[in-house]
């Protein structure tokens, strides 16, 4: 059996890589990523991975060798936070259009201007429609469970898609926690011999990978890529499935906590569910009926599971750390249309919280749940997007 | 009563820089100010900041200072310059900054002779992010990133931005320049006061690349980061006049 350890979600996430041992990783450092891909830099020098690591000059680059070694037809890695995801974007779609199941921890981090290296969702809420399959994760222990099972996800012969692992900044990635490391060999047998598609310098059968498509094809293209997508929860499960038998932790597409009976709930991603688990339980107390959602496969959005498990609710507010300006906050356009088939739904509202590394404290769940109970009592709601934790 | 022979200068705020024992941006930063007092420019100088150990500079400059991008430093001077022809512009830069992310903005930038003025600083790694390998990191040299020290077959060699921005026509000033000693750090005064004059005199481009220690990431004390400066940077990164287009031979 594995063992139990203190460690940071950057150290966590560097030993799931370890275990993984890709054949290439790209590494460019930004805070708060930094750390990880360069523990694994050091797993490089001490010879405990055979991974060939590229020391690449910009993210742009660092994606542009994954993409590289993975049409090569290697397992790949690379990590990045903010700025740094922002400035893969153009290299984000052609890793998901050419197909090919590169892995990446997202540190999340908010954007510039004005510079910020603290924690919030602006950077993967950005690369939301990059063609990735996205995993956001609690604590360290999920973004360690989700980094194994992301291999599994996108390198799963049905899909074949590039998968990104998103942990909050600063928050997870620096501190130190209780969590469970599974042995190396339940690790590599977990993950498997990597199998590549379409290898290139197959003689007899030449290709082509990523070529030029004019309207003629292009369409039918980018529509075997949202069909790809409508695969991924049913492999998402059935890889659940198969970790929880080496593992015994439970994932599905999202988290919900108290929430079979619940009235009122948030739904709400990554660290600060944590801590809003802690108010429903206050709240439970005092006997009213809250409870939460937290999304976990966020990319493809599982809209008719997510709608099943709030229709009973009579009021819920979405939290958002990052935001569309001008429009909802990202989590709460997804949630709100998952809602919209629904006859009865409940009533939304979104809060915004926690930008540029703003901390969630207890209490601001305590303003949200005490605004929900109002709103169930007089049916009346008084905006729908508001920020909250804002310094007037 | 004594006389005060030496103050702070007035385009730096009066206020203690918070760079690591030993930095040498903090040197740097005294300088740009002297100069900038010097030439009579402070109220028509506009400043870069980087990403990277130098991010701060608006708080210690005492004048308009904008942050851009990681790298992206030349492609907004540029403009700038271009949009304020009459004022004093200069980029501050680290060789993460302008070296690796940023290459290609630096050297169309001085392809193009742009009438801007660039201090590049080379402490031969990332030291914001905590020490990794930079494109100028030497041979064998330790970071965070190469452990065992840098090997050229995997990692390529120490880049030599300020020769191969000399081989382009459009440069007009490039000099090397160190702070390992005080009379380097006076000709670093020296060069990027002529740069500012060149551009002040629409003279074009100019790059002033001053070798500077980095104790913290070098794992070593300050003492000991000069002596390492003088013993293996300077010679892989020789000082002097690269280039100067103006100079009279
Ligand atoms: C797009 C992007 N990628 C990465 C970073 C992370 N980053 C911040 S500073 C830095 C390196 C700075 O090194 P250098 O320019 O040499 O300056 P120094 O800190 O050594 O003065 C990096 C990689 C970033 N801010 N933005």
């Amino acid at each position: 059996m594995g063992k139990i350890v203190a460690a940071t979600g950057n150290e966590a996430v560097a030993e799931a890589l370890r275990q993984i041992n890709p054949d290439v990783c790209a590494a460019y450092p930004i805070t708060p990523q930094t750390d990880m891909m360069q523990r694994f830099a050091s797993f490089v020098s001490d010879g405990k991975v055979d991974t060939e690591i590229m020391l690449v000059e910009s993210e742009h680059s660092a994606m542009s060798a994954c993409i590289g070694a993975s049409a090569g037809g290697g397992r790949v890695a690379t990590a990045t936070s903010g700025p740094g995801l922002a400035l893969m974007w153009e290299m984000l779609y052609v890793a998901s259009g050419m197909r090919l199941p590169i892995v990446m921890p997202v540190v999340n981090r908010s954007l510039s201007a004005p510079l910020n290296i603290h924690g919030d969702h602006s950077d993967a809420m950005g690369a939301r429609d990059s063609g990735w399959i996205q995993l956001w994760s609690e604590n360290a222990q999920e973004a360690y469970d989700n980094t194994i099972q992301a291999f599994r996800i996108g390198e799963h012969m049905d899909i074949r898609l590039p998968v990104m692992v998103c942990l909050d900044g600063f928050i997870i990635s620096h501190s130190i926690e209780r969590m469970e490391y599974l042995d190396d060999n339940v690790v590599k047998a977990f993950v498997r011999e990597y199998k590549s598609l379409n290898p290139l310098l197959d003689v007899e059968n030449p290709k082509s990978i990523g070529p030029l498509i004019l309207p003629d094809l292009y369409h039918e293209y980018k529509r075997a890529q949202h069909e790809v997508m409508t695969k991924v929860k049913d492999v998402v499960l059935d890889v659940a499935e198969d970790f929880k038998k080496i593992s015994g932790r439970s994932y599905g597409l999202f988290e919900t906590y108290r929430l079979d009976d619940a009235e009122i709930a948030v739904v709400i991603l990554n660290s600060a569910a944590g801590t809003a688990k802690d108010i429903v339980d206050e709240f439970r107390e005092k006997g009213i009926k809250a409870g939460l959602l937290k999304p976990r496969l966020f990319r493809p959005f599982p809209y008719e599971e997510v709608a099943h498990a709030l229709k009973n609710l009579k009021a819920v507010c979405i939290m958002d750390r990052a935001d569309s300006f001008g429009g909802y906050g990202p989590l709460f356009m997804e949630v709100s249309s998952a809602l919209y088939p629904l006859n009865d739904r409940p009533i939304m509202i979104n809060k915004i919280y926690g930008l540029g590394g703003r901390d969630f404290m207890p209490q601001h769940a305590e303003i949200v749940l005490d605004e929900l109970v109002e709103i169930v009592k007089t049916g009346k709601f008084k905006t729908i997007k508001e920020y909250i934790g804002v310094r007037e | 009563m004594m006389k005060k022979l030496s103050k702070m200068p007035e385009s730096l705020k009066p206020v203690h820089f918070r760079f690591c024992p030993g930095c040498g941006h903090g040197i740097l930063h005294r300088i740009i100010g002297e100069i900038i007092d010097e030439l009579w420019v402070r109220e028509k100088t506009i400043g870069f900041a980087p990403v990277g150990c130098a991010v701060f500079a608006y708080d210690y400059f005492n004048f308009d200072v904008i942050e851009t991008a990681h790298g992206r430093s030349p492609a907004v001077a540029t403009a700038m310059k271009r949009l304020l022809p009459d004022r004093l512009i200069f980029t501050y830069q680290g060789d993460g900054d302008l070296a690796a992310i940023g290459i290609a903005e630096i050297i169309h930038a001085a392809n193009r002779g742009e009438n801007f003025s660039v201090i590049f600083v080379n402490n031969a790694t990332y030291g914001m992010t905590g020490g990794q390998m930079a494109p100028t990191t030497l041979i064998g040299q330790k970071t965070t990133t190469t452990t065992q020290g840098r090997d050229e077959k995997a990692t390529g060699y120490p880049l030599k931005v300020s020769e191969m921005l000399a081989t382009i026509d459009g440069v007009s000033l490039i000099w090397r320049t160190s702070l390992d000693l005080p009379k380097n750090v006076i000709s670093t005064k020296e060069a990027i006061r002529k740069a500012f004059q060149y551009q002040l005199d629409g003279k074009g481009f100019s790059l002033i690349e001053v070798l500077s220690p980095c104790p913290t990431d070098w794992w070593m004390s300050p003492q000991e980061a000069l002596s390492w400066m003088r013993k293996n940077m300077i010679p892989v990164f020789p000082l002097g006049v690269i280039k100067d287009k103006y100079s009279e031979r």
